[in-house]
């Protein structure tokens, strides 16, 4: 006999019950603290803060602790959070030329002023499993010195002096905004950027890499990769000038890439640009390949059909919030959906059948 | 829940939707871009009802949500529950006592009245998507009135399967204007939407699209003159109320590949065996 099932709600409420359960783990082991996770899993934390379009370390801490580590589900807390907040104003923009450094290379000069700064990096680490980091967390101090109080010049505009790469095109015009507008397309660049910022960092490095590989290659240099803070500012209306607000630690990468003269121009490198909340180093390259690869039309140069030179396809596969939202929403009922392609199918099969019953007795 | 505004959305967001819904009434079956938010739900489960039905929501509405046609589903419970919590509207399961219902792949059986608002939760708003993958091409087919495509597209199904191999989501024509996207609807609820007293607003939260049907539009499902619309479902009466006019759920009652046929409008059905209907399954 069948009864239909009810007490859905029941059911939710104890799947929840259970889900915090085991969120919380084994009650023996300690619990993991907020200043912990965004103190000691920072990388993750930045992750949440880039793609969730949010600066507050503490919340990505604890999106990622609600989250029990799924940074995808932490982002979309955070961004459901986000979208709750009310607007104050827009900063100003901010001039990562004056950013504090904590770490600084290019890939194209040896030296150059300001200096290569390796900083906090994993790049020449051997990647072996530290087995004494399982027993004991302790590390020595690291040595320090005192920063140069010179600012750190961006290393396009020493080929800038001399025009061998293209004049970063300069708008004064406020940017769309991707979080108040519905996305359409084309869109500018300034939409483009922001859309790859915050943009899934797999699905970006999945993209930039193919460029690498022949997919709409556009042989990138990093001219320059950069992490650090810079100063917000923000112009109070009550006060007429601008004042600092705050501080945020950005990734910003410039690549110097492939040239193309015409009869008309000569031959100039072109950019490629990645800006990103936190120590987001992967992630920053990865949107200055895709950028520039979706720059094909204003640099003129031959659509290839390469995914990565297909600014639809980009954005509006990038978001990961939308992607998993969709991709796991097949897991809900489609009863009936499914009942009238059943019915369909075994429609078109009857009559397929009785067609075939006819050919063999003729 | 006091920290959030009347159903969840702020002010400013709401009134943005409702331009958006007031747009998709003048121009039935246009898909409005609305710069859709973030919802504390996924996109893909509800969002762009979600927004519209918070939109339209007033204190003193009397709200319904199904899916699949039923208002026990994990999802429909989910979303009354948000509305409970956000907008503390009263909740109903009875089709006529709601004056806003959200839906999800469904319309009621029983025929909905002026007054009403039927609010569909949509996964991907454009009829010609799976013929052409470009936003910016299939907006261009819109304004050009360019629909050859679906037309070529359902006369190869007919050549392919001798029948239009498409049983829910069936493309319609509004007012002889656009062709519109009715939601995973099964085809058997595409007659309803013609010519309803209600009104019935679309909403694609992911999709940042909303449109709308205003009370009594013409709906045309799309077909040719040889081989007419047909609206169909399984032949079977209900096993639990007898009905042998709704829409049917199959469902598997035994390893040995026992089928039993229900309403999948669970208060059409439950209303019914209340008035003393008997299926041939039921107790």
């Amino acid at each position: 006999m069948y009864v239909a099932v009810k007490g859905g709600e029941r059911a939710i409420e104890n799947a929840h019950a259970w889900l915090a359960e085991e969120r919380r783990g084994d009650m023996d082991i300690a619990e993991l603290g907020i200043a912990q996770i965004r103190e000691q899993l920072s990388l993750a934390v930045n992750r949440v803060m880039a793609e969730g379009s949010l600066y507050d370390p503490d919340l990505a801490a604890l999106a990622i602790k609600q989250a029990r580590g799924d940074l995808i589900e932490a982002i979309f807390l955070i961004r459901a959070y986000r979208t709750t907040l009310p607007r104050f104003g827009a900063s100003e923009p901010v001039d990562t030329g004056a950013m504090t450094c904590d770490r600084r290379i290019s890939a194209t000069f040896k030296d150059l002023p300001g200096g290569q700064v390796l900083g906090p990096t994993f790049d020449y680490t051997h990647r072996l499993l530290d087995f004494k980091l399982a027993a004991d967390g302790d590390v020595p101090e690291a040595p320090s010195r005192e920063a140069a109080a010179d600012s750190v010049p961006h290393v396009t505009e020493f080929l800038n002096h001399e025009g061998l790469i293209e004049e970063a095109p300069q708008e004064d015009t406020p940017p769309p905004d991707l979080t108040r507008e519905p996305l359409e397309t084309p869109a500018e660049r300034a939409l483009r950027l922001q859309a790859l910022t915050r943009a899934d960092e797999g699905f970006i490095l999945g993209l930039a890499y193919s460029t690498q590989r022949g997919y709409a290659r556009n042989h990138a240099f990093v001219g320059e990769l950069r992490i650090g803070s810079v100063a917000v500012k923000m112009e109070i209306p009550e006060l007429g000038f601008a004042v600092e607000i705050g501080e945020v630690t950005l990734t910003e990468c410039e690549t110097i890439n492939q040239f193309k003269g015409s009869k008309t121009e000569p031959p100039q490198f072109t950019r490629g640009y990645g800006l990103v909340f936190g120590q987001t180093e992967r992630k920053a390259i990865s949107m200055a390949l895709v950028d520039r690869a979706l720059r094909w039309e204003e640099l003129g140069e031959d659509n290839v059909g390469a995914p990565a030179q297909d600014a639809e396809f980009v954005l509006y596969h990038a978001d990961n919030i939308q992607a998993t939202g969709f991709l796991e929403h097949i897991k809900l009922p489609h009863y009936v959906d499914f009942q009238s392609e059943l019915e369909l199918v075994r429609k078109l099969r009857r009559e397929a059948g009785v067609d075939q019953v006819q050919e063999a007795a003729e | 829940m006091t920290d959030y505004n009347f159903a969840y959305l702020d002010e400013q967001t709401k009134r943005m939707i409702r331009r958006a819904i007031l747009k998709g009434l003048a121009i039935p079956g246009y898909q409005v871009p609305f710069a859709s938010r973030e919802m504390p739900m996924p996109y893909g489960w509800g969002t762009g009802g979600v927004q519209v039905s918070a939109a339209v929501l007033t204190p003193e509405d009397t709200f319904k949500v199904i899916d699949q046609g039923a208002d026990d589903t994990t999802n429909a419970v989910s979303i009354r529950t948000f509305f409970e919590r956000t907008a503390g509207v009263e909740t109903t399961t009875t089709t006529c006592d709601a004056s806003v219902i959200q839906t999800r792949h469904r319309i009621p059986e029983e025929p909905l009245s002026e007054g009403q608002i039927l609010v569909y939760q949509v996964p991907i708003p454009e009829p010609l998507r799976f013929l052409e993958p470009r936003e910016s091409e299939t907006r261009k087919m819109h304004s050009l009135e360019e629909y050859g495509l679906m037309h070529v597209k359902l006369y190869e199904d007919i050549s392919r399967h001798g029948h239009i191999a498409t049983s829910y989501a069936y493309p319609v024509k509004v007012e002889g204007r656009y062709v519109m996207d009715p939601s995973p609807i099964p085809k058997f609820d595409n007659p309803k939407l013609g010519d309803m007293a209600a009104i019935q607003l679309f909403g694609a939260g992911r999709e940042q699209r909303i449109y709308a049907l205003p009370p009594y539009t013409q709906v045309v499902s799309l077909d040719f003159e040889d081989h007419p619309f047909e609206a169909s479902k399984a032949d079977h009466p209900c096993g639990m109320c007898g009905a042998i006019d709704s829409y049917l759920d199959e469902l598997i009652i035994d390893d040995t590949g026992g089928r039993m046929f229900v309403c999948s409008d669970t208060d059409f059905c439950e209303a019914r065996q209340l008035a003393g209907h008997k299926g041939k399954d039921a107790a």
